[in-house]
């Protein structure tokens, strides 16, 4: 797939609307990267004039802030932030709730204002524009729960879109015992993702995976390319790959309308 | 002779306030043994959360039947407590029942009628409460960080209550000309018959008896709070007053991290020349915290308004699958330790004589700590919006600036970051493969 990169754009004179920030795990994780075109699709679909830095992105420092490198986490955001003033970006979307919640919440002192969307509020609001429609027929009918990722809902208050773009794909949205507010993590928050859990007697997905199985789902959506990891991980464990997938939103929504 | 109930009172009185008034000092002395942090902005916003969370006890609710329970108990205690004001009054000029000429006998039974529902409401919540805490298999009290004092302590205030609420409903029933009103009576009129064919003395000499040890009673009550977890009660307010109002994602920058980063990144910096000596870089700041005094103020006060609830522990994802944390043991710990630099400090005239102990190790260690996933699920579960994770937080930056003590995985998943621009080893080159392979 064709994707531009602000330095293309810029030599051609041109602003996006909107630049894409794919982050560590959609630029490298093999799932991940999935779910990147996916959501690349919709935007294209939707005639988005967007742009990705490429070569120019790097770590948000996300990971290196929670597990206590406050140095390596500013470095991060101020390189970050010089390419991203360099390019005079106003508005940035991503898959990842973590870039969201650092964009958004931790450079905004360091001198990094911009307007950050989570995909899920993005994609509302092509809606929204009527500049998108999602097919509810051909995902219709299918029981679907989402996992809250944490520093989506949580540590942004963000539980609405999601959900709301799941209700558009036709389907049966069960809620999980812990939802919204009282989530359970994935496990792979602060800096987990990257080291073994510490002595105990389960995974931390193994149990938010047995929460989601609890409402017996054909797909366990997500929002997150950490969780999505997490979760796929867990139905693994629990030998429910045949009959229970994982799937980020993006990719239901691409799913749906054939992208 | 005439006033020595009076006289007696009113020294017991002074007694039991002066008692309270110098142990609430001790507290403020080590809340403000913590850093600085500016939290007085967005007044109108704070003073909403404190009347909504703590006067409303909107988060108790989150789980409703501890949260009825809870505000039976704390609408009890606050109404009742206008019944203490008579009592003073009365303690004090040697009148019974002042309220009663002062009100009317109509307006005056009714509220005593009120207390008395409510004293009977109390009692039966706390009742519940002492089975649940006892008897209930309900894993949040029987974590390990509440065995030994913390559980006894948790019992006793229920004790407390119990008998302050019995002395209440007594005292009103051994009251014969209160009785024979037959008005504001409703629970305790079920009592009175049990002092059937006493005779007006031995009467009057029970009713005096638990109005005496009821008011000495809630002076024991009001200074047990400093030695117990229950001085939420008072510091609910002020903690919610003062909770950190940004998105729970957004973690602090460290100001002094900014200066050191904005001096590396500076092409114009000269790397050769000495700082500028000034009285503030005389000492470098250390980063993250090792001790209670590293802390600011704000989580210094969260741990004296933790009542060991439990919430913020039986919805962790770490604590659930086994794992060391708790993020009310962290709280724990920091109160039970800034507790221990607090009588260090009065025992040395005043400065703090190094004791060989610091919060992290002796009493948080950094097994727990990394077991944290940043989640917030103890933040957002706090009915009295208490922040563990910024503890946490802070103590795990000490742990890998000052000591560069992370786990070998994070060590690598640094570097990989400082090399390459992500947590794993790919090359930066090969950030837009992505796009090729479709």
């Amino acid at each position: 797939m064709i994707v531009q990169t602000m330095a293309e754009m810029m030599a051609q004179g041109k602003q996006p609307e909107v630049l894409f920030w794919v982050g560590a795990a959609g630029s490298y994780d093999d799932r991940a990267k999935k779910i990147t075109r996916a959501f690349v699709k919709i935007l294209q679909h939707a005639n988005v004039d967007f742009a990705v830095l490429g070569t120019e992105e790097s770590s948000t420092g996300d990971a290196a802030k929670r597990a206590g490198n406050e140095f390596l986490f500013q470095m991060q955001a101020m390189m970050n932030i010089e390419v991203l003033n360099g390019y005079n970006i106003k508005k940035i979307v991503t898959c990842d709730p973590h870039s969201f919640n650092t964009l958004k919440n931790e450079y905004t002192n360091l001198g990094g204002n911009y307007e950050v969307l989570h995909h899920t509020q993005f994609i509302q609001n092509l809606i929204a524009e009527g500049r998108l429609k999602i097919d509810d027929k051909n995902l219709q009918g299918k029981r679907v729960t989402f996992h809250d990722p944490c520093y989506l809902g949580r540590a942004n208050d963000v539980y609405e879109s999601p959900r709301d773009l799941i209700r558009r794909l036709g389907v049966n949205l069960t809620e999980m015992k812990r939802s919204k507010q009282t989530a359970l993590c994935c496990g792979a928050g602060g800096a987990q993702m990257f080291k073994d859990a510490e002595r105990g007697d389960k995974e931390i997905n193994v149990l938010r995976t047995e929460d989601a199985l609890e409402t017996k789902p054909d797909i366990i959506a997500t929002g997150c390319p950490y969780c999505n990891t997490m979760m796929t991980d867990g139905i693994k464990f629990k030998e429910k790959e045949d009959s229970v997938i994982v799937k980020d939103i993006a990719e239901l929504i691409a799913e749906a309308n054939n992208l | 002779m005439q006033y020595l109930p009076n006289i007696v009172f009113a020294l017991t009185l002074l007694l039991g306030i002066g008692f309270f008034t110098i142990n609430i000092r001790k507290i403020s002395r080590n809340i403000n043994l913590g850093k600085d942090l500016n939290r007085n902005d967005k007044k109108s916003e704070r003073l909403k959360n404190m009347i909504m969370i703590a006067l409303g006890q909107s988060k108790m609710i989150k789980r409703p039947f501890s949260g009825f329970l809870h505000i039976v108990v704390y609408v009890g205690f606050i109404i009742i407590n206008i019944e203490v004001l008579e009592i003073i009054i009365d303690g004090l000029f040697g009148t019974h029942r002042i309220f009663k000429d002062f009100l009317g006998t109509q307006i005056y039974g009714f509220l005593i009628g009120t207390f008395e529902v409510l004293a009977a409401l109390v009692f039966i919540a706390v009742i519940i409460f002492w089975i649940r805490r006892n008897l209930s298999n309900i894993k949040r009290f029987l974590s390990s960080e509440m065995k030994g004092w913390p559980k006894k302590d948790g019992n006793l205030i229920l004790y407390f209550e119990m008998v302050l609420m019995s002395l209440f409903l007594l005292m009103n029933a051994a009251d014969a000309s209160f009785q024979q009103a037959g008005i504001g009576n409703p629970m305790s009129q079920f009592i009175t018959p049990l002092f059937d064919g006493f005779s007006a003395d031995s009467l009057h000499l029970i009713e005096r008896t638990a109005w005496w040890i009821h008011i000495l009673g809630i002076l024991v009550f009001l200074n047990y709070l400093y030695y117990s977890k229950h001085l939420h009660i008072l510091l609910a307010f002020p903690n919610t007053y003062y909770a950190n109002l940004n998105p729970k994602g957004q973690f602090n920058n460290l100001e002094a991290v900014t200066n050191e980063v904005k001096i590396m990144m500076d092409p114009s910096a000269d790397p050769y020349a000495t700082p500028e000596s000034s009285e503030e870089e005389a000492i470098p700041e250390k980063f993250g915290a090792s001790e209670v005094t590293d802390l600011n103020w704000v989580q210094l006060m969260n741990a004296y308004t933790c009542t060991e609830c439990g919430r913020c522990t039986s919805a962790c994802p770490a604590n659930l699958t086994g794992k060391k944390l708790s993020p009310r043991k962290i709280m724990m710990d920091t109160r039970d330790r800034l507790e221990e630099v607090g009588r260090n400090i009065d025992a040395n005239k005043g400065v703090f004589k190094d004791d060989g102990k610091q919060l992290l190790n002796d009493y948080i260690t950094p097994e727990e700590l990394w077991a944290c996933t940043s989640c917030n699920a103890c933040v957002e579960e706090c009915p009295v919006n208490i922040d563990p994770l910024s503890i946490i937080l802070d103590m795990r930056r000490y742990l890998v600036m000052e000591q560069s003590a992370a786990p070998q995985e994070l060590n690598a998943m640094m570097s990989n970051i400082e090399n390459n621009g992500a947590p794993w080893q790919y090359n930066q080159q090969d950030r837009l493969n992505w796009a090729k392979e479709e």
